[in-house]
């Protein structure tokens, strides 16, 4: 794969407690524009801390970021306008629970683009058209199902037409009845072609979605490779033991 | 002669003559000298729109400047630190940590004084040597220490507020600021109304202090009647009733209000 890169991370680290433990210690990677990178690894190895680090919700401790060719680690760079090109999905979807599914979906679009309300409601609604939700539009969140509202945080997210989408393991808060449902729109944005990063303790959409899996342990990169690669021949002992354990 | 008057006339004698009276031309006496004669009914309505003005105003106030406070008070303000090399905002930097400092400050204050001290420091002390409205001197003294509390109120419903809310917001572009404006104090008002009502209840209430610097406010106008009629009971009674009066209609009011922003939850 040759396209453009879209995120480049250089000797990611990240401690808490001032060093006292190490939640990222080194991580090296890069993601190209239309590829899905499923990130996997035994919780609490810093796969999360890497994700939110790539949109600078937590903030490195040192190392480099580069999205779209800018380092959003440097503190002049202004992270706000960087982020409305990187959507992020949260495993507790984190709706506003004050507005609706429409005003959760069009009030970044309105307030950040200037985009004016009948536009962005225009959008909003094709995309909850997707999602087939578009009759929920007016419902406020604690009206819907779990899946339901991580179907709207997803396409919270696309309304501002990001770059790069990443994913906070989407289907961990769920119950199981509504992972499929989450899971097949998470899919339909793969095959149009979205940049994602998926933190995810889900296998098989790893090893059916992802052009990429990398395995996370103790804050570093164990192994990446293609799905094939990781899932059937892992080479290091560690992932053979975490496949082990979760297939 | 008004029907009143006819009325009050031969009580009138009886009192002069030290004749018993029934209990209810006692109570015509009561209502005769502290409302009717002299339309002084219009003296209790005159100091009730005082008092409803100081309480609306403070009120304001007190909600602007005490959001503004909360918001000084949180830590991902207090901690804020520019980290550019930009002088412009690195003098921006310290502008705010002093405020932020200055919030804490200014909040143990006004709630450790008491609120007659702080209005007579500002009537005789601030504005001691400038013409300036009593109304105005009550709106800003009661808006100043009000803020405090509201202050206080609202940061606890900030804080109710779970993090995810403001991680959601910033990851789709929004500032620090702007986060905090349309996203967190949204919900953060909605668990703070009962206490906020609580608030502006005590509020109305310590208006009456007001009093002491001669403002006829509805207290002032009791206390006048009273000093006329001599009547130790009556006008401070209505007074209290027309109080009590302002705050259950605030208190219904803010109740319908709670309910509308219920209705995003069910």
């Amino acid at each position: 794969m040759n396209a453009e890169i879209i995120l480049s991370v250089k000797d990611l680290e990240k401690h808490f407690n001032e060093g006292k433990l190490k939640a990222l210690q080194g991580i090296t990677t890069e993601i190209r524009r239309g590829e899905v990178v499923c990130v996997i690894g035994p919780s609490g190895s810093g796969k999360s801390t890497f994700l939110r680090c790539l949109n600078l919700l937590e903030e490195p401790t040192s190392g480099t970021i580069l999205f779209e060719g800018t380092d959003i680690t440097d503190p002049t760079v202004d992270i706000n306008l960087h982020r409305r090109k990187i959507g992020m999905v949260f495993q507790h979807f984190y709706l506003f629970p004050h507005m609706t599914v429409l005003r959760n979906m069009t009030i970044a679009p309105i307030k950040l683009l200037g985009k004016d309300k009948a536009t962005a409601e225009k959008e909003a609604m094709a995309l909850l058209q997707r999602v087939n939700l578009a009759d929920r539009a007016d419902a406020y969140p604690s009206q819907l199902s779990g899946g339901q509202k991580q179907r709207i945080a997803i396409v919270r997210a696309l309304c501002m037409s990001p770059d790069v989408m990443l994913f906070d393991e989407p289907t961990s808060a769920l119950d199981p009845e509504m992972v499929g449902e989450v899971l097949d729109v998470m899919k339909e944005l793969a095959r149009s072609g979205m940049t994602m990063v998926c933190v995810t303790h889900e296998m098989g959409f790893a090893r059916e979605v992802a052009d990429r899996v990398l395995f996370i342990d103790e804050g570093k990169i164990v192994e990446e490779g293609t799905p094939e690669a990781i899932f059937s021949h892992a080479q290091e002992q560690r992932t053979r033991d975490f496949l082990n354990k979760v297939l | 002669m008004t029907v009143f008057e006819e009325w009050w006339l031969p009580i009138k004698a009886m009192v002069e003559n030290k004749e018993p009276l029934t209990i209810f031309q006692s109570f015509y006496k009561e209502i005769y000298m502290n409302v009717l004669q002299d339309d002084r009914w219009r003296m209790y309505l005159d100091g009730l729109w005082i008092t409803l003005k100081v309480s609306f105003f403070a009120i304001l106030v007190g909600t602007i400047l005490g959001t503004i406070l909360a918001v000084l008070r949180l830590p991902e303000v207090t901690e804020l630190r520019y980290k550019g090399k930009n002088p412009l905002r690195r003098a921006g930097d310290v502008v705010l940590r002093f405020l932020c400092w200055f919030a804490k400050f200014y909040i143990d204050l006004m709630r450790g004084t008491p609120l007659l001290l702080q209005v007579l420091i500002i009537y005789y002390g601030v504005f001691g040597q400038v013409r300036v409205d009593k109304l105005i001197v009550g709106v800003i003294a009661c808006g100043l220490n009000s803020s405090a509390y509201v202050a206080e109120i609202v940061r606890g419903g900030i804080m109710s507020v779970d993090r995810g809310q403001t991680e959601a917001g910033r990851s789709l572009g929004f500032s620090g600021p702007a986060t905090m404006l349309w996203i967190i104090l949204p919900q953060a008002a909605k668990s703070a109304l009962p206490s906020l009502c609580n608030e502006f209840i005590a509020l109305i209430k310590e208006t009456s202090i007001l009093s002491y610097i001669a403002l006829t406010e509805l207290t002032k106008a009791g206390d006048y009647i009273r000093s006329r009629t001599y009547s130790a009971f009556t006008p401070y009674i209505i007074s209290g009733i027309l109080y009590l009066l302002m705050t259950l209609i605030l208190t219904k009011l803010i109740g319908r209000l709670e309910r509308r922003l219920r209705n995003s939850e069910r």
